[in-house]
């Protein structure tokens, strides 16, 4: 288990919990807001549920630091709480996000195939087109521009890719987390963070071509 | 063997940036990385994307949940 950047290792962070260290808590509180806050919104219908999640995970760790058995990190045993608080209140909301029928084909098709040559061209399954090379996102501007690409993107993503991409991209968890976070083996676990990865590289590539063609 | 494709690197990319790809592959995914300047530009887009989620700056939980989260931890914790 890596720790978050920041952080300092988990026997120190429990023993300052339990010690009632607020600048601890609040520490926490502020590294993970992003992480927790957009793991709930997969599994409930507002933004407001979801921090209704947050506060309500929260509220069951400062109730239950006390019996932490250190069994695993203290930020997978938090996210563990949070997803099944979020999997309770998604399904009080009739909200059954359809966590297990996303390898049934509901997914979106692999997007990057276009690109490619197909069975009737010279060379099937080698590029038609090559990639182009990318800006480097020095200016603030472009930086912006691709956060906001970037988010809606991530807004656009079937729940389970959105939560594995949120945790292990941009959160920094490690694969191993992840699957004991959502409960998916490593295999789906590679395989959600793919798809969804290919979506986000896809979106900005989409951007990128729009910027250079009005340049 | 049959050539190694730019599709295949396309869907091997991830299995490849985490260190899960069986030697055999390993080894016919970098021959053809050495020889393909489309795959590296991928590649380094797909490393530039996986970057750009990292760099995402943080969001704060709104003042008042936090405010409350807080003093629950102040009644609960404080000795």
């Amino acid at each position: 288990m890596t720790e978050t950047p920041g952080l300092p290792p988990d026997d120190i962070v429990v023993a300052a919990l339990r010690a009632g260290d607020e600048a601890m808590f609040a520490a926490l509180l502020d590294s993970w807001a992003r992480g927790m806050l957009w793991l709930a919104r997969s599994h409930v219908s507002t933004n407001d549920s979801a921090e209704e999640v947050v506060q309500d995970t929260w509220l069951a760790v400062i109730r239950g630091i006390d019996g932490f058995e250190g069994r695993s990190s203290v930020k997978t045993w938090v996210y563990r709480i949070l997803v099944n608080t979020a999997r309770k209140r998604g399904m009080r909301e009739n909200r059954t996000v359809p966590w297990s029928s996303a390898f049934a084909g509901g997914e979106k098709p692999f997007p990057d195939g276009s690109r490619l040559q197909g069975a009737d061209d010279p060379l099937p399954g080698f590029w038609k087109d090559i990639p182009a090379l990318w800006p480097t996102p020095e200016g603030e501007v472009l930086a912006a521009e691709v956060r906001e690409q970037i988010t809606t993107a991530l807004a656009g993503l079937p729940p389970r890719q959105r939560a594995v991409i949120t945790l292990r991209d941009v959160e920094g968890c490690t694969s191993e987390e992840v699957c004991e976070i959502l409960d998916v083996s490593a295999a789906n676990q590679r395989v959600l963070l793919h798809r969804a990865r290919v979506v986000v590289r896809g979106r900005l590539e989409e951007y990128f071509e729009t910027v250079r063609r009005s340049a | 063997m049959k050539r190694f494709s730019c599709g295949e690197l396309v869907d091997l990319v991830t299995a490849y940036l985490e260190n899960d790809l069986d030697d055999p592959t390993l080894r016919r995914l970098q021959e053809h990385l050495a020889g393909c300047e489309g795959c590296r530009r991928y590649l380094a887009q797909f490393r530039a994307t996986v970057g750009a989620l990292g760099a995402l700056p943080p969001e704060p939980l709104a003042a008042p949940a936090r405010e409350r989260l807080l003093a629950a931890f102040r009644r609960r914790r404080r000795p």
